[in-house]
């Protein structure tokens, strides 16, 4: 890390990602080797994961240490919850959730992809696609990951054989593919010895593609950007009403998705009221367009009634509002979710009172079949829902924006969040479809 | 009038498109739409300034996330009684610079009334537990910004961005709330107040370069220059009146700087002579060890020594 300039740090872009994957396929190993080959761990952080491998009789440290925060996973030797980590090369700064395998997996896997640009599923090169790697592809696919990476690992243990890794990566492509997964990059790897992971392998002269940092350094970030609809959810409205600005009234937000100018005509939704953007403030300086992630101030010409919860979007291309939504939802409070469930629905800025009508289905991602008309989802169950809400809200599909098109579930009364939706079809198509031929969501 | 989903294609994918934000750009954003939140959903926020720089880079990213109005949130610090007057005399200035309100709770206070006994090492940061916790519930503030980062120890790699505490400000790892997305959930009952983190996906160098790109001040403690020390398990603690050096400690003079401002008792400064922020970034960007491991005695005690302070209703 030395020979990095301040100059190059400060140009890097940020890329969020998850890993998958127990630690039997050598997820733990492979993260370490990440954190500790691209120098991300420190001297004391070491010594510290080394005297802990000590005391309890390990010969050599162990990295999954390195992980392990909290003191119950450390005394149980389990990971329970999501664990974010931060390394950067001179290319890019990473944040990586790294989510366990044990307890409470689908949720902790759903969190972490929620954010994801990009998952790593592990799978041993000793027992190829398993049960539990159609479980994360169908996860990441569920969350709309837009890359996903196949680190086929231990690749030492079946003499680096290009037919083992060429067999495994067909058929989760195939596989994935078939969820809907726009791109999957498969990777042989040795997490263990170093192969492939940071630096090319010495056994594998017949793979010609990326080291998994390589991967992770150049796939493209601002995926979202090239086909979607601008939306801005107003978090609140800045009104100084100072001498110096006895009048400024500007809609602060984060763009969600696609691109604002100055001059664009908007319309704010719930109400449908329309006027026009006379100015961008980013941050305290004035611009002639945002576009997503950035938190912007947005002027409009006329004096119009908006407030913290509505979505300013362009008038050409607005979202229906409604108050029925169906959407594909992760359970992930230990108390159920019902039929008749009142509860709290935040969407962007906004939180309404709601009501699940029905559960039709409940998913079992081992196989992807249907449980028709469950009755209720406990901690961890994926299925559909119908939920009514008390007032309009704007949705897009969770296919189109994954901003606007998931919301949480919330307990009225002390508060935890219950369940995590995403609106429309649970699956993207495998091929392109055309617009009009899908059957999806008419609002 | 251009449309927009012409424009975007043509500015293309990849990692050299115009509309990837850099990494400062990202977290930025990313701290600013946690403020508004705040602003929008809870009645009576407060920002924890130590006048270190973790809290000194969120008072600017507030400051930016309002403008042009004033920042909607009053300040609180925790004065364990032994700050760097470099520090103290920081505080005050950006207080009234910015027309903000301060808030303090006071260890000495407590340990004069003796509600907090003095412990035996002199250290006074998990002191400050209990003078923080009856300010919350005293002022009634219901969230409560800190400027904690994910990277700086393990226990707070697992930590939330909003991070509910009962009425006794204690933290229950294992009651946390998922968070998904950027879908904050900041309901608690009555008594109850939330955490906030705004910096939690920061590390030490993207903190630094965010000073350096801002053009952010800092006491001038951060910078190297050279002060009275003396050794003590290992780090190099300034001599004062907070109680040292003891039998047997020497003092000298040396060439140092502080990557961590807290309590003088436990604050560890380095061996550096980087003057200049460009210094500074450089000489984090080499270092072998993290700023806590460097820097804090306290977190040295035990392989949880931050959890439970974290239990207890510590930042």
């Amino acid at each position: 890390m030395s020979t990095i300039t301040p100059e190059e740090l400060a140009a890097t872009t940020l890329l969020r990602f998850a890993t998958a994957g127990s630690v039997d396929d050598g997820k733990s190993t492979l993260v370490g080797r990440l954190l500790h080959d691209s120098k991300s761990v420190l001297a004391d952080q070491l010594e510290a994961v080394e005297r802990a491998s000590a005391s309890r009789g390990q010969d050599a440290p162990d990295l999954a240490l390195l992980t392990d925060g909290l003191r119950a996973e450390r005394e149980q030797g389990i990971t329970i919850d999501v664990a974010y980590r931060y390394f950067a090369t001179p290319r890019r700064r990473f944040i990586l959730a790294d989510t366990p395998g044990h307890v409470q997996y689908t949720r902790n896997m759903v969190t972490g992809a929620s954010t994801a640009e990009l998952t790593v599923i592990l799978v041993d090169a000793r027992n190829g696609v398993v049960e539990q790697t159609r479980r994360h592809a169908a996860i990441a696919a569920l969350l709309r990951v837009p890359h996903v990476v196949l680190a086929v690992n231990k690749m030492d243990l079946v003499g680096y054989e290009e037919k083992v890794f060429a067999a495994i990566a067909e058929e989760f492509t195939a596989y994935a593919t078939e969820l809907g997964v726009p791109e999957i990059t498969a990777i042989p790897i040795s997490a263990l010895v170093g192969d492939n992971v940071v630096e090319p392998s010495a056994h594998m002269d017949w793979y010609g593609g990326p080291t998994v940092l390589e991967h992770l350094e150049t796939v493209p970030v601002s995926h979202d950007l090239a086909h979607c609809h601008a939306r801005l959810p107003v978090q609140y409205v800045i009104r100084p009403r100072t001498a110096e600005h006895p009048d400024y009234r500007g809609y602060a937000g984060q763009i969600a998705a696609g691109t604002f100018r100055v001059g664009d005509e908007v319309t704010v939704l719930p109400s449908g009221r329309t006027s026009r953007i006379s100015g961008i403030d980013l941050l305290g300086t004035p611009v002639d367009a945002a576009w997503t992630t950035q938190s912007v101030t947005v002027l409009l010409e006329d004096d119009i009634d908006v407030s913290r919860g509505d979505l300013i979007v362009p008038s050409k291309d607005a979202p229906a509002t409604t108050q029925d939504l169906e959407a594909t939802v992760c359970h992930v409070a230990d108390q159920p979710l019902t039929v008749g469930h009142r509860v709290l629905l935040k969407h962007g800025t906004r939180t309404v009172k709601a009501i699940v009508k029905d559960i039709p289905s409940r998913l079992t991602l081992d196989d992807l079949s249907l449980h028709p008309h469950p009755g209720q989802l406990v901690a961890n169950d994926i299925g559909r829902v119908k939920i009514r809400t008390a007032e309009p809200l704007p949705v897009d599909s969770y296919a189109d924006s994954r901003r606007t098109g998931s919301f949480i579930l919330i307990a009225p009364s002390d508060g935890p969040t219950l369940t995590a939706g995403m609106v429309g079809e649970s699956f993207a198509a495998p091929e392109p479809v055309n617009d009009d031929d899908q059957d999806g969501w008419d609002f | 009038m251009t449309t927009t989903v012409t424009e975007v294609t043509e500015g293309g994918e990849g990692t050299g498109s115009p509309y990837a934000l850099s990494h400062l750009d990202a977290l930025e954003s990313e701290a600013v739409h946690i403020f508004r939140e705040v602003a929008g959903e809870f009645e009576n926020p407060v920002i924890l300034f130590s006048g270190g720089k973790d809290s000194i880079v969120m008072l600017h990213l507030a400051l930016k996330a309002f403008t042009p109005a004033p920042v909607p949130f009053a300040l609180l610090h925790v004065d364990t009684g032994h700050n760097f007057p470099e520090v103290l005399d920081f505080r005050d200035r950006t207080v009234e610079k910015h027309g903000l309100r301060l808030h303090v709770a006071s260890v000495q206070d407590y340990i004069d009334r003796g509600v907090l006994k003095e412990r035996p090492d002199g250290t006074r940061n998990p002191l400050q537990t209990l003078p923080l916790t009856e300010k919350i519930q005293a002022e009634r503030f219901d969230a409560v910004f800190g400027g904690g980062r994910r990277d700086e120890e393990k226990a707070r790699a697992k930590e939330r961005v909003f991070s509910l505490r009962d009425e006794f400000s204690q933290w229950d790892p294992r009651r946390q709330r998922p968070e998904l997305w950027n879908l904050y959930n900041g309901r608690h009952a009555p008594g109850e107040h939330v955490r906030v983190f705004p910096l939690s996906n920061w590390t030490e160098l993207d903190v630094w370069q965010y000073i350096a790109r801002e053009g952010i001040e800092l006491p001038s403690i951060y910078f190297a220059h050279e002060r009275e020390v003396f050794q003590r398990n290992g780090m190099w603690l300034t001599a004062g009146e907070w109680g040292g050096p003891k039998d047997g400690e020497t003092v000298e003079k040396r060439l140092v700087r502080y990557r961590t401002v807290g309590d003088m008792s436990c604050t560890g400064a380095v061996d550096s002579d980087a003057v200049t922020l460009q210094q500074v970034i450089t000489e984090i960007a080499a270092s072998r060890l993290t700023e806590r491991g460097a820097t804090r005695a306290d977190d040295k005690l035990s392989e949880a020594a931050m959890e439970d302070r974290k239990r207890e209703g510590y930042f």
